[in-house]
């Protein structure tokens, strides 16, 4: 196993976790739907407990997600969160403002009301969302910057990574395409939201709102993916020329990765269907409360082939667009061969981690909320 | 390229430490909260009674509402790497950051995972099972700091890498020598245990408040027995690792040791300062002016405490930056380190020798390759000081670091004889009004005393970012100071906000009592 091996199973890894974030912002995705599925109080009350025995879970997966890319990718983690400043760090924002809002929302003595952490969350659920989104739409439409190693010897300006737009990542916002995925990502996670009520929760209203709310979301969904599906897979893409290293652009290049890596392209499919399939039994069945699994295992798949799309097979996947050899790729990004080999044997303990994690959820699970536990519970949010 | 703004490194600075101490406004109180919480269970669980789950669930309570806020801080401190020191997070990532993810997956999943359990859990599943998760909890809340302070240690003293000149960049070379890194072990063993000064504090001052309102008599005195003994541990076990701390400064960073105790001229058999009052005329280090208007000894005490040796000569500043002098090992071996002027002269040189190995590369001259890079990797271990262009840049801010080494020793000292007290005094403090209101007030002060050690820790470490690898000014991200300057006002608002509602909930579910639980 050499360092090309290596490098390619943290891009594996590093894309799982990104692709298990997606999949638990369900959290995210379900804060927005608050006041559209819970009616009531008490409504409300089941939702935010539903959720709440997960948020943290997510929260843990985008901190592991980050703590992954700064191990494997330095060069990543220093360029994009120092140059692209103000899209991570308000994306941080609504992260920090969700933290205490479930623990401390219903408490007494909580001198801001229950309102406020309410608010604290919708702010967390759309704002983490769209931003996520369009942060991981510049993987796919590149940005402004430059990284020149010889400056680490210019005293006067040692910093070796450079931004070259003075909105430092709010730029990103004016490109149609990051709009499209964030919105994309934006109405997954509600419809993922919807089918993690109907699965957790057991009362009619809720259901019935839950399952209507799938639909909506999904159409909604649809408009803003396919949109950027069609144009990122057919539209100029960032590869690498294997000998040299120099990046250039080709037409249909992410289309011609998913052909030209056939297992990454078929699951690609797959998770599609499972998609659809997953939002099919949540909107039209009347009792399969499965939709989730299957949606969630189809956002895995999807997300986890589109970024092992654009890390693999000679592509660039943070590029630039103010100068294309700065381009990050997974072989000029990466830590050394050690590093690499030292976390991998690390990450044989993940395996383990997800088997506590399924199983704590089973056993917490096993009845699902409804209003006479929320009556009788003495503990709850 | 341009110039960088200097004050992006002011503002960066005060950015990290801003939210690196709200942060630690959580942190001491989960890694001890969790043990006392979990001991009380465990006393549950092997006698059945009531009355110990109650207890339990009642610290638990004040135990969710303060964890949340350390998770609010650290994820902010973890992205602050990348964000505003993006040199950083680049040069030396590649052993930095493999704590940080490995932190992630060992610890961060397991607390945040049976945290549920153990707030939700209680109906939901067997007494063992939730027994486990609480003991789970507080252990993945300590091996988390087991890989932060790894990395934080790594900082103050880099081991287990070279400085690779093709990538420009620190490379680990041997991952066990950075994880049991002396400072490492010793940074572990004294924060994790420092905290449980914090934790006992807060049992103990709660409790005090109780019985000051004479009301929840049994509680109190049990809260109050299982804390002493714990505080009384987390005391001997912290005075120990603070020894063993000072110890590893003394070695690895004698500059932080010198401003710990405002010395400026070293000697052999020098004496430790018990009290001081610095003189504030004092600017400069080599000028003329006695650096203590008043100060208490201790004969030969620092002698003894840095090299464990009770003649051995301890450099001050002057010595350090201006003279060259002996060092006396343990073993009474005596070496001669290198002199600041000849480590500012690697600086230059390795600076130097990567300007033009990199040149040569690029000419594909293979023997000035070869010729720079056996002159960076003989100097690099010194690259920092090719950044420096005044000694004077290479003192730490010397009355900060003094006060708060004093102020963290005497009051370690304070709460050594507190807890004792407290053993000797048990059901008799009921009465000791005087006792209880020192109970209320010890939980701001083990607060300031975590705080300041913290202080001694990365105040004294200036300017150094890696020591003597980068300097804070070079491992900046080069970010718009307006930016910065929000968001930190954005960070304190949230973060006053954050304070004011935790003290409201906190301070309720103490008037409510444990009565209230169900
Ligand atoms: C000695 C202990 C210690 C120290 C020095 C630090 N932390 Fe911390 N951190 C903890 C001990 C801890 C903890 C006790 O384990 C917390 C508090 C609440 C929690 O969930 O875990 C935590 C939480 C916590 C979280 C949230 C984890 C989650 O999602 O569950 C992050 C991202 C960090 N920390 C990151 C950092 C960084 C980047 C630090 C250094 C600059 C840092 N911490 C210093
Ligand atoms: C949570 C407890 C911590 C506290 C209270 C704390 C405190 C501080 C303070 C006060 C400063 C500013 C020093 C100055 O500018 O004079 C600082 C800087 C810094 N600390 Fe810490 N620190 C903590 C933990 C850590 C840890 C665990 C790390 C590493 C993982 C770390 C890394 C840094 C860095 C990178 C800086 C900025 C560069 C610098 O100014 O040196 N700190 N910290
Ligand atoms: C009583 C004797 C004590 C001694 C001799 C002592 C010594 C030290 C030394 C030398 C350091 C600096 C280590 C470094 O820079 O790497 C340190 C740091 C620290 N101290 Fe203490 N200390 C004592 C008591 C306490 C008490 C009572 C507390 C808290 C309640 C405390 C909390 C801390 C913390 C949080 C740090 C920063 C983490 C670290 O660097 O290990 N200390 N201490």
């Amino acid at each position: 196993m050499d360092y090309a091996f290596f490098q390619a199973y943290w891009w594996f890894l590093v894309s799982l976790l990104g692709a298990l974030l997606v999949f638990l912002f369900f959290v995210q995705g379900g804060q927005t739907l608050l006041y559209t599925i819970g009616k009531t109080e008490q409504e409300r009350t089941m939702l935010v407990n539903s959720l709440g025995r997960k948020w943290d879970l997510t929260f843990t997966t985008l901190v592991t997600f980050g703590g992954a890319a700064f191990a494997s990718f330095p060069l990543f983690y220093a360029t994009s969160f120092g140059g692209a400043y103000w899209p991570w760090m308000l994306l941080l924002v609504c992260f920090v403002l969700q933290a205490v809002s479930y623990e401390w929302r219903t408490k007494a003595g909580n001198v801001f009301g229950h309102k406020t952490f309410e608010a604290f969350l919708l702010i967390n659920g759309f704002g983490g969302l769209i931003l996520f989104g369009i942060a991981v739409g510049t993987f796919f439409t590149g940005s402004n910057f430059t990284v020149n190693k010889d400056d680490l010897t210019q005293l006067a300006m040692p910093v070796i990574s450079t931004w070259h737009t003075p909105w430092h990542g709010l730029e990103a916002v004016l490109n149609v395409r990051n709009l499209l995925l964030g919105f994309s990502i934006f109405f997954l996670a509600r419809v993922l939201g919807s089918l993690y009520f109907i699965n957790n929760i057991a009362d009619d209203m809720i259901v019935k709102r839950s399952r209507k709310q799938v639909l909506r979301d999904a159409i909604a969904f649809l408009v803003m993916f396919l949109p950027f599906l069609v144009w990122t897979l057919f539209s100029q893409g960032f590869a690498v020329q294997p000998d040299t290293g120099a990046v250039f652009l080709e037409k249909g290049k992410y289309f011609f990765n998913f052909i030209q890596m056939p297992l990454v392209g078929l699951f690609f499919l797959v998770g599609v269907v499972s998609l659809l399939y997953g939002i099919f039994l949540g909107a039209f069945s009347k009792t399969s409360t499965k939709g989730i699994w299957f949606a969630g295992i189809g956002a895995v798949l999807s997300v986890l082939t589109l970024l092992l799309n654009i890390g693999y097979n000679n592509t660039s996947f943070y590029p630039s667009i103010y100068d294309l050899q700065s381009s990050l790729t997974i072989f000029n990004s990466s830590s050394s061969f050690f590093t690499l080999k030292v976390m991998s044997v690390v990450s044989l303990l993940i395996p383990f981690v997800l088997g506590y994690i399924i199983y704590v959820w089973r056993v917490m699970d096993k009845k699902q909320i409804d209003k006479a536990e929320m009556d009788e519970e003495s503990v709850k949010y | 390229m341009g110039t960088l703004d200097l004050s992006i490194i002011d503002w960066s600075r005060a950015q990290f430490a801003v939210t690196a101490l709200y942060h630690w406004l959580s942190v001491p109180l989960t890694l001890s909260l969790g043990f006392i919480m979990a001991v009380m269970e465990t006393l549950y669980y092997r006698t059945g009674n009531e009355e110990w789950k109650r207890m339990t669930k009642f610290w638990m309570h004040l135990f969710a509402a303060n964890f949340v806020l350390g998770i609010a801080g650290g994820i902010i401190l973890e992205f602050q790497f990348g964000t505003n020191w993006s040199n950083y997070s680049w040069l030396v990532g590649d052993i930095f950051g493999a704590p940080l993810a490995i932190e992630g997956i060992m610890a961060f999943f397991l607390e945040s995972t049976f945290f549920v359990v153990m707030i939700f859990g209680w109906n939901k599943t067997s007494k063992g099972f939730h027994l486990v998760s609480t003991w789970l909890t507080w252990f993945g809340a300590t091996l988390s700091a087991l890989w932060i302070l790894v990395a934080n240690a790594w900082m103050q003293y880099p081991t287990g890498t070279f400085f690779n000149i093709d990538t420009v960049r620190n490379e680990m070379t041997s991952f066990s020598a950075v994880l049991f890194s002396p400072v490492a072990m010793s940074k572990f063993f004294h924060t994790v245990t420092s905290s449980w000064i914090v934790g006992a504090a807060f049992v103990i001052g709660v409790s005090s408040w109780y019985l000051l309102k004479k009301r929840n008599i049994e509680f109190s005195h049990k809260s109050i027995l299982i804390a002493s003994v714990f505080g009384l541990a987390g005391i001997l076990l912290t005075i120990f690792t603070g020894d063993s701390s000072a110890y590893q400064v003394a070695q690895k960073q004698p500059m932080k040791l010198a401003a710990m105790e405002g010395l400026y001229h070293g000697k052999n058999g020098t004496s430790l300062i018990a009290f001081g009052v610095l003189n504030p005329e004092k600017k400069v280090y080599n000028d003329s002016i006695p650096p203590f208007l008043f100060k208490m000894t201790i004969p030969d005490g620092l002698s003894w405490l840095a090299y464990h040796h009770l003649h051995a000569f301890v450099p001050g500043v002057q010595d350090l930056l201006d003279g060259s002098y002996l060092l006396t090992m343990a073993n009474g071996e005596q070496i001669k380190p290198l002199t600041t002027d000849e480590k500012l002269t690697f600086g230059r040189m390795s600076h130097q020798a990567m300007i033009d190995y990199r040149l040569a590369k690029k000419d594909k001259n293979d023997s000035l390759m070869s010729v720079n890079r056996a002159i960076f990797d003989a100097t690099s271990p010194y690259f920092g000081y090719g950044y420096v262009t005044s000694k004077a840049q290479l003192v730490p801010n010397v009355p900060l670091t003094f006060y708060a080494f004093h102020f963290m020793v005497i009051f370690g000292g304070f709460f050594l004889l507190f807890f004792v007290l407290l053993l000797y005094l048990r059901r008799k403090i009921q009465n000791m009004k005087w006792l209880l209101w020192v109970g209320i007030f010890s939980i701001p002060l083990a607060y300031l005393t975590s705080f300041s050690g913290w202080i001694v820790a990365e105040v004294g470490r200036q300017p150094w970012a890696i020591q003597d690898l980068l300097p804070t000014f070079a491992a900046v991200s080069n970010v718009p100071v307006s930016s910065i300057k929000t968001t930190l006002t954005i960070f304190v608002l949230i973060y006053t906000i954050f304070f004011i509602a935790i003290i409201g909930v906190m301070t309720r579910e103490i008037r409510k009592g444990p009565e209230s639980i169900k």
